[in-house]
């Protein structure tokens, strides 16, 4: 089965889970009421198909990221979350809710912006000259606890009850009761950081071979470094704008992947953006499915099913990646 | 044609590893580097290679400056060759070999004719679709040599490629490294340097301590002075003088 095949069978796969996301939920809503003047057709066009987007743009973004930051520090543990972009951005979010500063959404979204750029700017500065991809690895762990510690510092200070109760409720990140308005906001962010990410291919590729050997084949290790860095901080940085912070599926999918369309870094991209968004529709329609009265957060339930298997990732790889 | 390199001096965080060092890589001529360990034999070809800026001093392809040269330009022209053999991800062989062509990005046919010449040329066709992880330490060092055949450079810049190589897989690449472009070579082993070096340039402390033709660079005094070990000469049924080493000067 050559690769155009492959990605069609991925691209295939991915629809059919865009259409459960429209017909899983609470109110289960069959295929035939999608036809015709069904009153059900409110809920699929106003409530469903806004978060179904926002399923797929987060999914492709956090996959992509996923795959380039894996590729870049040539490190299959590296994801968005481990580098700390998700987590200042969060930090950005929460200090706006609890300081109450940039009320509203709008404000909420540029504040988790601005955490996600400085998050990136301060990566970028730090690892300005550095010549090994492990110092990126280490700021980011470091950048990423630091940004824990100080939204736990937020909460704790947060002057009443409600703002603590949507501080945690966010952080928990979800794509419940997300409208068009949010789909709006974060797309171009998302559409422009995954579109500098998707020309990184040959730089990745040839990166393989470390970085003198990249170099010699002509690739801009500078430029590279901005791509990744831009890339990555406005594309996650939307995502976990509007949905507050959903982990483990730029981890996840690349190393799903991997085995379908071989190791090359270029080779992933395009299938860890679509695996990306098929993981995380699949997720969020198992949330809806799941019994009780409320809804088990997206990640939380994310965090559930990619804990045990970066564990198992750690015991299988890391003695031979962390040498 | 030539690279040269002409005074050139080089500054490593703050530690000199390169003084006033002038060379020169010559169309369908093999360059040896040889040195003691630290000497700059690494540092001398990254230069070269235009990896690293030199603080003084000019390197150039007949006159004209390699730092003025484009990325990819610079990227045809000049093909490098690290010493460490480490491939980040498991691909076939064959992929690893294509990254050869990337600076090249021309007409997928000449991509594959080139990607497959170079595998010709370091035996490696039969695991082309074996995955570089898979392969011993030796076999992976001819698929990274392939790579940078691939490239079809003018100057090849290679830093210990025989390293883990078998002695038939050595004579073999020895053998293949005669052809149309210049090769900058660093060897370690005196014997294979003295067969197959049209120029030797001889390094200690960051200094080009002596350099010519191999019958006036290797000789016993110099390689006391560069080594510290005392040789004794062989010669090979060519007549070329092969300088093996005895012992360390002074304990014999």
């Amino acid at each position: 089965m050559n690769r155009a095949l492959r990605l069609a069978l991925l691209a295939l796969i991915t629809a059919a889970l865009f259409a459960l996301s429209l017909m899983a939920g609470k109110q289960w809503i069959p295929l035939d009421a999608w036809f015709g003047h069904d009153p059900r057709w409110a809920i699929i066009a106003e409530l469903r198909i806004p978060r179904a987007v926002l399923g797929v743009l987060l999914g492709a973004a956090l996959g992509l990221s996923g795959a380039v930051l894996q590729g870049y520090l040539r490190n299959p543990l590296a994801d968005p979350t481990v580098i700390g972009v998700s987590s200042c951005a969060a930090l950005g979010a929460v200090a706006s809710i609890v300081l109450g500063f940039g009320a509203g959404w709008l404000g909420q979204f540029g504040w988790a912006m601005a955490g996600a750029g400085g998050a990136m700017a301060l990566l970028a500065m730090l690892t300005a000259r550095a010549e090994t991809p492990v110092v990126f690895v280490l700021a980011g762990t470091v950048l990423a606890s630091l940004a824990g510690a100080l939204t736990a510092f937020l909460i704790s200070i947060a002057p009443n009850p409600y703002a603590i109760a949507e501080a945690i409720d966010w952080l928990m990140g979800a794509l419940t009761d997300r409208g068009p308005d949010d789909v709006l906001m974060a797309a171009p962010f998302i559409g422009a950081g995954m579109l500098l990410m998707l020309f990184t291919g040959p730089a990745l590729d040839a990166l393989a071979l470390g970085e003198d050997a990249a170099r010699s084949l002509g690739t801009n290790l500078g430029r590279l470094r901005w791509q990744v860095v831009i890339g990555t901080g406005l594309a996650v940085g939307a995502g976990v704008a509007v949905t507050g912070v959903v982990g483990f599926v730029g981890l996840v999918v690349p190393h799903l992947l991997r085995p379908v369309f071989g190791a090359r870094p270029s080779a992933l991209l395009v299938p860890s953006a679509l695996g990306g968004a098929a993981l995380t529709l699949a997720a969020d329609s198992l949330c809806r499915l799941a019994p009780g009265a409320g809804e088990v957060r997206l990640g939380v339930a994310m965090a559930l099913i990619g804990a045990p298997f970066f564990l198992a990732l750690l015991f299988r790889e890391g003695a031979r990646q962390w040498r | 044609m030539a690279l040269t390199l002409d005074r050139v001096t080089l500054d490593l965080r703050g530690r000199r590893v390169l003084a006033e060092a002038s060379a020169a890589f010559a169309a369908g001529r093999i360059t040896v580097i040889l040195g003691p360990n630290g000497a700059g034999k690494t540092s001398l070809l990254r230069a070269a290679a235009g990896l690293i800026a030199p603080s003084a001093g000019k390197i150039a392809i007949d006159g004209r400056a390699i730092a003025a040269m484009r990325r990819e330009e610079r990227a045809r022209t000049i093909g490098y060759l690290p010493q460490s053999g480490d491939v980040a991800w498991n691909m076939p062989a064959r992929d690893v070999v294509a990254l050869g062509r990337l600076p090249h990005r021309a007409g997928v046919a000449d991509d594959i004719a080139a990607v497959l010449a170079a595998m010709a040329a370091t035996d490696t066709e039969q695991f082309a679709e074996r995955r570089v992880g898979e392969l011993s330490g030796g076999e992976r060092a001819r698929v990274l040599l392939a790579r940078v055949l691939a490239g079809e450079p003018q100057w090849l810049l290679a830093d210990e490629p025989l390293a883990s190589l078998d002695p038939a897989h050595q004579l073999d690449l020895l053998d293949r490294l005669r052809g149309q472009a210049a090769r900058g070579v660093v060897l370690h082993d005196l014997v294979q340097a003295a067969r197959v070096a049209d120029e030797i340039l001889l390094l200690r402390d960051g200094r080009v301590f002596a350099s010519g033709p191999p019958a006036e660079v290797l000789t016993p005094q110099h390689l006391r002075d560069a080594f510290g070990v005392d040789v004794l000469l062989f010669a090979d049924a060519e007549g070329r003088m092969l300088p093996v080493p005895a012992g360390r000067t002074g304990s014999a």
